[in-house]
């Protein structure tokens, strides 16, 4: 008792006055001392509730001292926190409680971490209050919003304040039209379960017209990051196609020959990120990718040139052929690396910058495939500059128009073939690296994105590079928005017919090469 | 078809004929203990491959015949294939786990109330056998009629074949599509009547096999040595000529599709008896291609160069694949690339005379003419 009449401070002898209630040990005394500890939020105050909630209030009825029993057991004073000796423990009771008093007790804890220090605390208890929408943490929340600096959690506190008096049939027409605007603001899945109780629990006229509109609002609204969320989906899987795509397009265009080792290319690209994943030591590996990516080019486009003078080279006037040579390729790649490798997929960590995900308003955007989105662009405007901008591509451009001509031309076309299929190929690689960031690397990789590579190059033509980009994107776009309508195989199957179609009109694609050299 | 190559033909269909009366004689009149027996397994597995050489023969046709690389004709057998495995799943009626007489186990156990329109009339042989044709054969000619008219060729078709099989083996994967899913279709029990189990079925689903495949040659040597076939061939090496002295192209080419497309199918029919199930990854695209390098290995434009392709490739198979798993991938993948660099006429371009082989790869001389890049 000697330490209670300490004179600390004002507050402290209102938490003596409230804590003088506990010792009381009836209902109402406890719950208006509950509210007292809500509205003073005295230190300790967090504590106690606490305490109280779980049964573990003690006082003693003849010193008036109360105190909690911790969940080590030991017991410690409510007011300094100061261990009390064993020996006095018999003597304290429990502070009885009842259901009105536990409700006010979440009300008040809420509101005791409203006030916390730590701003991000602050929000998680507005987003709390927010979802718990008790009402008799109003106060508290209005207390605080009084005196918040913080814009952040000023935002948290007005959404849970809307939250409290949109669906308290005691607040006022107005403040609750208020309040459904500011839920209706804020507009996401949440706030659209909340008015969606309001809109048919409202026995107000305009409360309910005004939750109703709202509602169709948020819906409308939801729909819109629904979509976006799509496009978003669809872009990353272009991005992916594009990739995978662009090197076939550029082997193709100029040869005239389907590589179906390609997507083994892909594969390579995507074991060579694995081999650099495991050679690197820890320190270097959110640098990876920085040593993967040239690896992944070289190995591919080496092999890819292993191809193209051991093989395809004798089959250039037999393109149907080629097709089944390279086949054999793949074959053999494919068992090559399940050899080396083993069967099993493997898996390639993200470096650190490519995990986790932004939130952008309603859109979730995974860091690895905008990284990839990034990659793809870069990939597709650095080739559109080896075929622009230099002599190579100078040349590689005119074998694709015309191989005679180029070739009289005095265009060595044995050498770009060879150079061309060592760039498509390294490029095939390069979207291996991105594949093992988003996918299983398997022996089997490559296969799953080579029929839609195919599709790809179909519907863009071979003529331009934007044909690519332009198909990748169609087919990626399309594929992820008729996934939801009508389901993921379904989708596919009907891109495909719109392929098969599409080609009745343009048999060469979108941006085909015109000329009499089209004529096969 | 030259002289040689006919005889080769008339030996191979002669052999074929024999087959089917010594197979099932040897298998079925001596005992076991014998040195000649031929055991139920190895009846149905020569069996196997005789489907399989009806596959490569229908392929020949396109293929060989009229440019047409078909990377999809797996998805023609294997609908021929589903539409025998859905007689063979309705005639299982009550005896199956569930012991529903109209529904299929894999319906009840998807809690199905009714039978999917679908399989409406499939308990009758004769519809059965109707859809073995229509099925494939009508897919191949919508297939066909699109791709032909806006004059999809070389690779481009390719590519659009596979696209087209690959499709359906997604399809055929989904169990609410209403065939099995993954599992697909097995567990069949009898064929007319005839237990699949008895070892006298099996001998006579393998000399029906035969027989197949010798009608299979018989109707392509009859498409290939007539008027019809000459055009075929002329359609092949000059596309563009044939077009501009009035041929329609389109239609040529889409009746020989057809054709193949129903042979494939007949040949997927007579297969699922004989290995006892059918599940999507008949489907799959590497099937198709796999079948184009049987006829790759055999000869192409020969025919029965084809159906002996088949029928080696898939010995080696069979042979690998339990002697040396591991290396069979590169076996076969040796195989498409030895065989197209060092073999373009495939095995029988080996026998026949060089006088009387006509080339039959697209010659730079011919594609300069009709202004294609070599």
């Amino acid at each position: 008792m000697g330490l209670a009449l300490s004179p600390v401070a004002a507050r402290a002898d209102g938490l003596d006055d409230t804590l003088a209630r506990f010792v009381k040990d009836k209902f109402p005394e406890s719950e208006k001392a509950v509210a007292e500890l809500a509205a003073e939020a005295p230190p300790q105050g967090a504590a106690i509730l606490e305490a109280l909630g779980d049964n573990r209030l003690l006082y003693d009825p003849s010193s008036h001292v109360v105190a909690y029993r911790t969940a080590t057991g030991a017991i410690l004073n409510a007011k300094t926190g100061e261990a009390i000796a064993a020996g006095d423990a018999a003597a304290f009771k429990k502070v009885r409680i009842n259901n009105a008093i536990r409700v006010a007790i979440q009300g008040a804890v809420g509101s005791l971490t409203l006030a916390n220090p730590d701003p991000q605390k602050r929000v998680a208890a507005a987003q709390d209050v927010f979802r718990t929408r008790n009402e008799k943490a109003l106060p508290a929340v209005e207390a605080q919003l009084a005196k918040e600096k913080d814009p952040q959690v000023i935002e948290a506190l007005r959404l849970a304040r809307a939250a409290i008096t949109a669906g308290a049939e005691s607040a006022s027409a107005e403040d609750r039209l208020a309040a459904i605007a500011t839920l209706r603001a804020r507009g996401d899945q949440d706030a659209q379960n909340l008015i969606d109780q309001i809109a048919q629990k409202a026995t107000d006229p305009r409360v309910k017209a005004a939750a109703a509109s709202a509602l169709s609002a948020i819906h409308t609204r939801l729909a819109m990051w629904t979509v976006a969320q799509d496009l978003w989906y669809g872009l990353s899987a272009s991005s992916v196609l594009l990739l995978a795509a662009i090197g076939l397009a550029i082997t193709f265009g100029v040869m005239g020959v389907i590589n179906m080792a390609h997507g083994e290319m892909v594969m390579l690209g995507a074991y060579a990120t694995y081999v650099v994943q495991l050679l690197l030591p820890p320190e270097l590996q959110n640098w990876s990718l920085a040593f993967a990516i040239p690896l992944a080019f070289l190995v591919a486009g080496v092999v890819g040139v292993a191809i193209e003078r051991l093989i395809i080279r004798y089959l250039y006037a037999r393109p149907l052929e080629t097709l089944l040579a390279t086949w054999g390729v793949s074959l053999i790649l494919q068992q090559a690396v399940r050899s080396i490798f083993g069967a099993n997929n493997r898996l390639v960590t993200n470096p650190s910058f490519m995990s986790g995900a932004l939130h952008l308003g309603g859109l979730e955007i995974t860091t690895n495939r905008m990284w990839i989105i990034v990659l793809a662009i870069v990939v597709f405007v650095a080739l559109q500059l080896v075929l622009r901008a230099t002599p190579f591509g100078l040349q590689m451009r005119a074998v694709t128009q015309n191989r005679r001509m180029a070739a009289a031309m005095g265009i060595s076309t044995a050498r770009v073939d060879m150079l061309a299929f060592a760039l498509g190929s390294g490029v095939a690689g390069v979207a291996g690296v991105a594949l093992s960031q988003i996918d299983n690397v398997s022996p089997n990789l490559g296969q799953g994105y080579i029929i839609d590579s195919f599709m790809v190059v179909v519907f863009g033509g071979v003529g331009n590079l934007w044909g690519t980009a332009l198909g990748a994107l169609t087919l990626g776009v399309a594929n992820k928005i008729l996934e939801p309508i009508v389901g993921a195989v379904q989708g596919q199957i009907v891109l495909l017919i719109v392929i098969i179609l599409f080609i009745q009109k343009r048999p060469r694609g979108l941006f085909a090469l015109k000329g009499r050299a089209v004529e096969a | 078809m030259s002289a040689e190559l006919d005889r080769i033909g008339l030996a191979f269909v002669a052999i074929l004929a024999a087959a089917a009366i010594v197979v099932p004689a040897l298998a079925l009149a001596t005992s076991p203990a014998s040195p000649l027996h031929i055991p139920p397994y190895l009846v149905q597995l020569l069996g196997k491959y005789l489907c399989y050489a009806i596959l490569a023969v229908a392929l020949d046709l396109v293929w060989g015949y009229c440019g047409i690389l078909s990377l999809g004709h797996a998805a023609f057998f294997a609908l021929g294939g589903y539409a025998m495995g859905m007689y063979l799943m309705r005639q299982i009626g009550a005896r199956g786990v569930y012991a529903n007489p109209i529904l299929p186990d894999f319906m009840v156990f998807l809690n199905w109330k009714a039978l999917p329109v679908a399989w409406w009339g499939f308990n009758w042989f004769p519809y059965a056998m109707l859809m073995v044709v229509l099925v494939p054969g009508l897919l191949a000619l919508a297939f066909g009629w699109f791709a032909f008219r806006s004059r999809v060729t070389g690779v481009y078709l390719s590519i659009i074949t596979q696209a087209m099989t690959f499709a359906l083996y997604k399809e055929f994967f989904r169990n609410d599509f209403g065939f099995g899913g993954n599992n697909g279709l097995t567990d069949f029990k009898d064929l007319i009547g005839f237990s699949l189990q008895s070892d006298a079925t099996k001998a006579a689903l393998f000399s029906a096999s035969a027989i197949a495949l010798i009608l299979a040659y018989w109707a392509a040597r009859a498409i290939v040595g007539s008027k019809y076939g000459k055009a075929l061939t002329a359609v092949r090496d000059a596309e563009s000529r044939m077009r501009f002295l009035g041929y329609r192209v389109e239609n040529h080419k889409l009746f020989a599709f057809v054709v193949s497309a129903v042979m494939a199918g007949v040949a997927g029919a007579l297969y699922v008896p004989q290995v006892g199930i059918i599940n999507p990854s008949e489907f799959a695209p590497s099937n198709s291609i796999e079948a184009a390098i049987w006829v790759a290995v055999g000869g192409r434009a020969t025919l029965v160069g084809a159906a002996i392709g088949a029928i080696a490739v898939n010995f080696a198979k069979t042979y690998f694949t339990g002697a040396f798993p591991e290396y069979w991938l590169y076996g076969l993948g040796s195989l498409f690339i030895l065989v197209t660099l060092f073999l373009p006429r495939g095995l029988l371009g080996l026998v026949l005379r060089d006088r009387e082989a006509k080339p039959v790869v697209e010659t730079p001389a011919l594609a300069i003419e009709e202004g294609a890049d070599p």
